[in-house]
């Protein structure tokens, strides 16, 4: 089956005045029809830039560079005019925001915003029509006594009521790929997972395809078919995601599993936080971005890029220590166990 | 929200007596008084008439006077105009600022709203760039500088625009200029700021992601919010612009209020001085309250307790 979404060789740079950002460095990933795939990485790895420059969000001194594609449903989005996005935004492809308090028009009510999606689109749907749409969805979210929140303002809603308007409006026009941007980044734990679940049961009802962008391990855990690991604007590792945690085959990934508390673990061991900082995006290292923070770099690493290669199935990694003539010393964690 | 107004409305009188006495003190403190500058006057005229008017009296009962005049609504008369009262100025001089002040409001919207929408959207861009040089030029040179310039182009070289007076709109055209000049540069600098501020919100990027227009966007979502700092500065403005520009009345020779206002104070001219004083405060806190009124029904977070 052809993948919804193909993203080949995605570069992003962004033009300041310290000179060319490239927050993006040549990504490559799918998402098929149906599947819920999860993008891990902290700030500044690209992960968002990648995500927002499908819809052509990025701001403007944002430049996709020459060579990158990004096919949707076989329809070339890079380079597609102004006119044809817009049918595409909301209608096809939706996004929710990571910040829910400042997503929303704070002078227009929740409803008006949620229906304007559907008359934006549909504009043969009636006010009265477009409203009992609205109800639904907000039901359907589980936004409490609907017909009185509809004509609320934002500031009257808690930030998991917001979130929950932002995903009534995202799947307003049942669109064919949902991209949630850490959506649950600025909530409450409990809200967190009321959310998670939710957008579990709407992918199973509607069929849409999701990616879904944190920094938080464990979110991907409970939500995710597949994820992706990007580290200073690459992919680092991608892996369905029982293997991500039974088999991870990167350092950087190990080093974000060893960063996640654990109930169980023994109170005395302490959580190992990665050292050092991610790398500066206006002069790219030339070898592995990761290699000055990783415990086992070797001099090669700092030198040359590896190559993303699979290590099982559907499992792909970018470290030189996976290549078959790597050495087998005790200092490479995924030879000296064998 | 009635009781916060009611408040208002008490504070605002409180301002207005403060205005009142402060005014009346500093015009005292100067020196000289109606009478003084005035041809040869005999001591004995100056004495009747300063008995006349009760200036011979002790401030403080001047002051009470003055005051109790003004509860029953009346402004006094005036000491250089025998026979004139200074309600008559109000009344008289206030509907031709107003009249001036008004087409120069909307002049100055119709200008600066657009005017700021354009810079926003072409941020960085030539059109922005010349536009805001021409608002630095228009908030820096003053007013009378502009309304003299206007006046030699107009006027004296090519002959299309009269020097003074309302009678024909023609007349309005450079004193509107002159007056708007100012007003223009300011808001269409504000309108631009505010909404590139808002352009930058993350709700914006939430219309785009919609599929809205970039113009839809601007429309619906960016220009409400972006026109509230606007609005602030609206209620100053209007009470300002509508009371009359003392300095381009002046220039123009239009009967306005600001014209009194100018020739009161060089004259000593105590009744007129304190009542214009008056008028234009309480118009000033009256646009202020209208302006927090506006806000409660553009932004629905402002509540008034």
């Amino acid at each position: 089956m052809e993948p919804i979404l193909k993203i080949d060789n995605l570069k992003v740079s962004f033009m300041t005045s310290n000179g060319e950002v490239q927050a993006v460095r040549g990504v490559s990933f799918s998402v098929e029809k149906g599947e819920i795939l999860g993008i891990v990485g902290e700030s500044g790895s690209g992960k968002s830039v990648t995500s927002m420059s499908i819809l052509h969000l990025l701001a403007d001194t944002a430049r996709i560079k020459e060579g990158s594609s990004i096919r949707f449903d076989e329809e070339e989005l890079i380079g597609a005019p102004g006119k044809r996005m817009r049918e595409i935004r909301g209608e096809k492809i939706s996004m929710i925001f990571q910040d829910p308090m400042s997503s929303l028009n704070p002078l227009i009510p929740v409803g008006k915003q949620v229906a304007e999606m559907l008359r934006e689109h549909h504009p043969d749907i009636s006010k009265e029509e477009a409203k009992k749409a609205v109800l639904e969805l907000f039901e359907k979210v589980r936004i409490p006594e609907p017909e009185k929140r509809f004509k609320c303002y934002p500031h009257e809603f808690s930030g998991g009521m917001r979130q929950r308007v932002m995903i009534a409006m995202a799947l307003a026009n049942k669109p064919e790929l949902l991209i949630a941007d850490e959506p649950t980044t600025a909530l409450d734990v409990t809200i967190q997972d009321q959310i998670l679940r939710q957008l579990r049961e709407l992918e199973k009802e509607y069929g849409t395809s999701i990616i879904f962008i944190t920094h938080d391990l464990g979110v991907v855990a409970e939500l995710c078919d597949r994820v992706i690991v990007m580290y200073g604007g690459l992919i680092m590792e991608e892996a369905p995601i029982e293997e991500i945690f039974e088999h991870p085959s990167h350092p950087y990934t190990m080093g974000l599993l060893n960063s996640i508390p654990d109930m169980e673990q023994d109170k005395s061991v302490r959580l190992k936080p990665i050292p050092g900082s991610p790398p500066d995006m206006t002069n790219p290292p030339a070898g592995c971005p990761f290699a000055p923070r990783c415990p086992y770099a070797r001099k090669l690493c700092g030198a040359e890029l590896p190559e993303f290669i699979e290590v099982g199935e559907g499992h792909s990694s970018r470290c030189f220590l996976l290549y078959p003539d790597a050495p087998a010393d005790e200092n490479n964690p995924f030879r000296s166990e064998v | 929200m009635i009781r916060y107004f009611a408040k208002r409305l008490g504070i605002m009188l409180v301002a207005l007596f403060l205005i009142m006495l402060l005014t009346f003190c500093i015009m005292h403190a100067v020196p000289g008084g109606p009478f003084t500058s005035d041809r040869n006057m005999s001591e004995e005229v100056e004495a009747a008439l300063n008995a006349k008017y009760h200036l011979d009296r002790p401030l403080p009962e001047q002051f009470f006077e003055y005051v109790s005049g003004v509860l029953r609504g009346d402004l006094g008369p005036s000491y250089k105009y025998p026979g004139k009262e200074v309600n008559d100025f109000v009344e008289n001089g206030f509907p031709v600022s107003a009249r001036l002040g008004f087409v120069t409001i909307v002049f100055v919207l119709l200008a600066a709203i657009p005017m700021g929408i354009l810079a926003a959207v072409k941020n960085g861009k030539w059109q922005d760039m010349l536009l805001m040089a021409v608002a630095t030029i228009g908030v820096t040179i003053p007013s009378f500088v502009i309304a003299s310039v206007l006046i030699y182009v107009f006027s004296f070289k090519l002959n299309v625009l009269p020097t003074y007076g309302l009678d024909t709109w023609k007349g309005y055209i450079l004193p509107v200029v002159a007056l708007g000049g100012y007003s223009i540069s300011y808001m269409a600098r504000l309108m631009r700021s505010s909404l590139l501020e808002v352009m930058g919100q993350d709700y914006i990027r939430t219309a785009r992601a919609k599929g809205l227009s970039e113009i839809k966007v601007i429309l619906k979502h960016a220009m409400r919010n972006a026109l509230i700092p606007v609005v602030t500065v609206l209620g100053p403005t209007i009470a300002n612009l509508l009371t009359g520009s003392f300095v381009i009345e002046k220039i123009f020779a239009i009967p306005g209020l600001g014209g009194y206002f100018v020739t009161s104070v060089s004259q000593r001219d105590y009744t007129t001085i304190m009542g214009v004083t008056i008028f234009y405060a309480s118009f000033l806190m009256a646009m202020i309250l209208l302006v927090d009124v506006f806000y409660c029904l553009i932004d629905p977070r402002i509540k008034y307790e």
